[in-house]
């Protein structure tokens, strides 16, 4: 505390001469030695548990400094005596997280899925496991409980491009589709823009529609047929049915990964869009793999 | 009131030589010892209320094999509260809510006709505070020899009473804690673990917190958890009128208050000696001569320390007594009236109680056994499938709290030509899901139901769940909506 001072305050003249703490008479306690204009002011210390709180935070503080991570230098900084890193803290809790579930997630690694689904517990624990991970994982463009949207399937109807299947589905999870994956799965459809005349791809674009629409009245489908037959069973199906071992999607349903309208139909014929899905092996460990397919087969289209 | 209490002023100058301080010391209430028939009612409400809650764990009740056979037990880890022939299971919350409403109306009812009789004698805080007096006065000595000894100096008498004293409160506040534990296990096995070290560690950590708590409540707090903690005091006031019976001073009757021996001639003083035998027996330290106040728990003890004084004085008993304000006021201008008993808030308090009580004993009366809770999914609402029908996914519930495993069958009434089915397992694509549910257990399963109704309407239609007891044949029904496109035309 200074013991002098000299200046104007809000134009009042301030004393030259050392303050001088005195008390004061009314209310019997000491002065801050200052005076303004003849105003005194009451010296009114921090509660001394305060005073010594705000110490010890400096004396902990210094101790602090030294543990923790603190002097900023130009290419680094002083790690502290501790080593503590947040980034190490958390690996070492998501770690420890893993260690816990590992009872539940090793099993559900090595049993096969009809024993996991025998075991109530553990399938409660897979289905919640599978839960997450898809909120996670697949969300973004599955939707949310698997509802699809335009170029990403529904999980929760009954069309499968690659199968509905445990092993199926699990496979299309771990090796993607058209993913960078040895194994996974592909297909490649031709664009038939060049290939057809538009009153040819016309032709087809009416016979497909007519595979799970009402037929247009007065257009003949046989023409479109013909083509179909030649160009487009093989991976289509005979009747529209799909190829599974293929990849082709049934065109004879009311599901439609690109539209079932005309112009869309036609657009894919001409020239066709295909979906990616990554292949999920290396970024999911075995188990969430089998969790995440246990529970895309219970959405309501498992096979 | 223009009259200041001693106990007020003694507060106030407290206060002052306090100086800046914000808040009053506490002025150390001494109780003195009473006896007379309203601390022998005290006495028997104390034991009362000791009894049932050191004792109600330990009463058994049988619920047949598997099952606890605790008559009172809560049962956190498992979700079941147990009332003798009652049990609840979480789905029940709503019954904790009905019995506190209807705990909160009876104690609106009875403070509005006789006072604070709760916080008087059967309030925990009450209980407890007044067996702790208890102790002490075995200990240090009825008031005068606490004050005295307490103003004295620190020697061997004061030190081992102290020690003893509060070796005792812990002792009992120790079973006080222990005892609560045993309301959420099964008691024997629980004290059983508790001296054998291999009790879960939350049994000892509650024990030593209500231990802590007692001791600290009873032994140290007393009168101020009801003057300063307890929000019931302070809306009291909202609950009493002139016609509720109240631990009344008769003022008409003792005013002018004085020494009948320095009586001076041709002054006529009342039945009041001003002896303040009935500020030294109050638990609070008040003056009940001041009239109503926040402190005052209506206890009744300076009645019975009153009525000693009028036997000696020769005067009238009940000097201090349970009576109206309006009855006073009568009284004292030499009127009688009537108590008035119906009035409106004693009927508004009476009838919502009795509306309470009503609902919960038929609620309760025709409880189910078995509860079906029927959840659609809310992420999709439906998925087209492939021949154009839709297809709505839900998780089915069914509570079974009957005594024995049950088998259930699921069907859906309201919309003909849907299909049922289980998302995984057998029965896919019947009619009816057959769902077995073990005792005791909520069976969760997902079902699918798939179909194309004529019309979507606005995309949602009712549709009930039926579930059967395949034994007892009784059925549960749940309305839920299947759920589809919009029928073109229907707008939003």
């Amino acid at each position: 505390m200074p013991k002098s001072r000299s200046g104007t305050i809000g134009g009042g003249e301030c004393s030259d001469v050392p303050t001088k703490i005195e008390k004061d008479e009314f209310s019997g306690r000491d002065t801050t030695g200052h005076e303004w204009d003849g105003v005194k002011e009451l010296n009114t210390p921090l509660p001394k548990w305060w005073y010594y709180v705000f110490l010890a935070t400096i004396v902990w503080s210094v101790g602090y400094f030294l543990l923790y991570p603190s002097i900023p230098g130009i290419s680094g900084h002083f790690g502290g005596l501790l080593g503590y890193s947040t980034r190490v803290e958390v690996e070492r809790q998501v770690k420890a997280v893993a260690a816990q579930r590992a009872v539940y997630m090793d099993r559900i690694a090595a049993l096969p899925f009809e024993d996991i689904r025998k075991d109530g517990q553990l399938n409660a624990v897979a289905l919640a496991a599978g839960r997450v991970a898809f909120a996670d994982n697949c969300q973004p463009c599955h939707g949310p409980g698997g509802q699809g949207r335009p170029g990403y399937p529904a999980l929760g109807d009954d069309v499968w491009l690659w199968g509905g299947s445990y092993a199926d589905i699990q496979k299309s999870i771990a090796h993607g589709i058209r993913a960078e994956h040895a194994e996974t799965r592909s297909n490649t459809m031709p664009g038939f823009g060049a290939a057809l005349q538009p009153a040819e791809i016309d032709a087809v674009t009416d016979y497909v529609m007519s595979l799970y629409g009402t037929p247009v009245p007065g257009r003949d489908v046989a023409p479109g047929q013909k083509i179909f037959a030649e160009q487009c069973a093989e991976c289509h199906g005979a009747q529209g049915q799909g190829n599974r071992e293929r990849g082709g999607p049934p065109l004879a349903s009311r599901v439609h990964l690109f539209g079932d309208d005309r112009a869309s139909v036609r657009a894919q014929i001409v020239a066709p869009r295909m979906g990616v899905m990554p292949a999920w092996t290396g970024r999911l460990d075995a188990g969430t793999i089998k969790a995440l397919t246990l529970y895309v087969h219970q959405l309501g289209g498992g096979e | 009131m223009a009259r200041v209490s001693a106990a007020d002023r003694q507060r106030q100058l407290l206060l002052e030589e306090a100086g800046q301080h914000l808040y009053a010391n506490r002025v150390r209430v001494y109780p003195k010892a009473v006896d007379g028939p309203v601390r022998r009612a005290k006495w028997a409400i104390l034991v009362a209320c000791l009894v049932i809650y050191y004792l109600l764990p330990w009463l058994r009740w049988d619920r047949g094999p598997g099952r606890p056979n605790q008559a009172v037990l809560l049962d956190i880890g498992r979700e079941r509260f147990y009332f003798f022939w009652l049990e609840f299971w979480p789905q029940d919350i709503h019954y904790l809510t009905g019995l506190l409403i209807a705990a909160a109306v009876t104690l609106f009812l009875v403070t509005s006709l006789f006072g604070r009789l709760w916080c008087g004698y059967t309030c925990p805080q009450t209980v407890w505070t007044d067996l702790f007096m208890w102790i002490e006065r075995r200990i240090e000595g009825d008031r005068n020899a606490r004050m005295k000894r307490d103003a004295g100096p620190v020697n061997f008498d004061l030190a081992w009473r102290k020690v003893a004293k509060h070796a005792a409160w812990l002792f009992i506040a120790f079973w006080t804690g222990g005892a609560w534990i045993m309301y959420y296990a099964d008691a024997p096995t629980v004290t059983v673990e508790f001296w054998s070290g291999t009790a879960a560690t939350p049994v000892y950590v509650f024990t030593a917190l209500f231990t802590f708590t007692t001791y600290t409540l009873a032994g140290w707090a007393r009168e101020q958890v009801c003057t300063y903690m307890c929000p019931w005091p302070r809306f009291q006031a909202a609950m009493l009128d002139e016609q509720s019976y109240t631990v009344t001073y008769q003022g008409w009757r003792g005013e002018p208050r004085g020494k009948h021996r320095k009586q001076e001639a041709g002054q006529k003083l009342g039945d009041c000696v001003d002896c303040g035998a009935c500020v030294a027996v109050c638990p609070t330290g008040i003056d009940i001569r001041d009239g109503s106040q926040l402190e005052c728990i209506n206890c009744g003890l300076c009645i019975d320390a009153c009525n000693h004084v009028m036997a000696r004085t020769g005067a009238e008993k009940w000097l201090i007594t349970w009576d109206t304000l309006a009855h006073q006021r009568a009284k004292a201008e030499g009127r009688e009236v009537t108590p008035r008993w119906l009035r409106p808030r004693t009927m508004i308090y009476g009838g919502v109680l009795t509306v309470v009580l009503a609902v919960m004993a038929v609620a309760l009366w025709n409880r189910p056994l078995v509860e079906l809770s029927v959840q659609h999914d809310r992420a999709p609402l439906f998925v087209r499938m492939a021949d154009g029908s839709y297809r709505n996914a839900y998780t089915v519930r069914v509570a079974n709290k009957t005594r024995q495993d049950a088998r259930f069958e699921l069907t859906v009434k309201g919309l003909p030509g849907l299909s049922l089915a289980l998302a995984e397992g057998q029965g896919k694509g019947n009619g009816q899901l057959i769902l077995p549910v073990p005792l005791d257990t909520v069976g969760t399963f997902r079902v699918l139901l798939s179909g194309r109704p004529e019309r979507m309407g606005e995309g949602s239609l009712p549709v009930d769940f039926v579930l059967r007891d395949a034994q007892s044949g009784e059925e549960t029904t749940y309305r839920a909506a299947f759920m589809g496109p919009p029928d073109r035309g229907m707008g939003r």
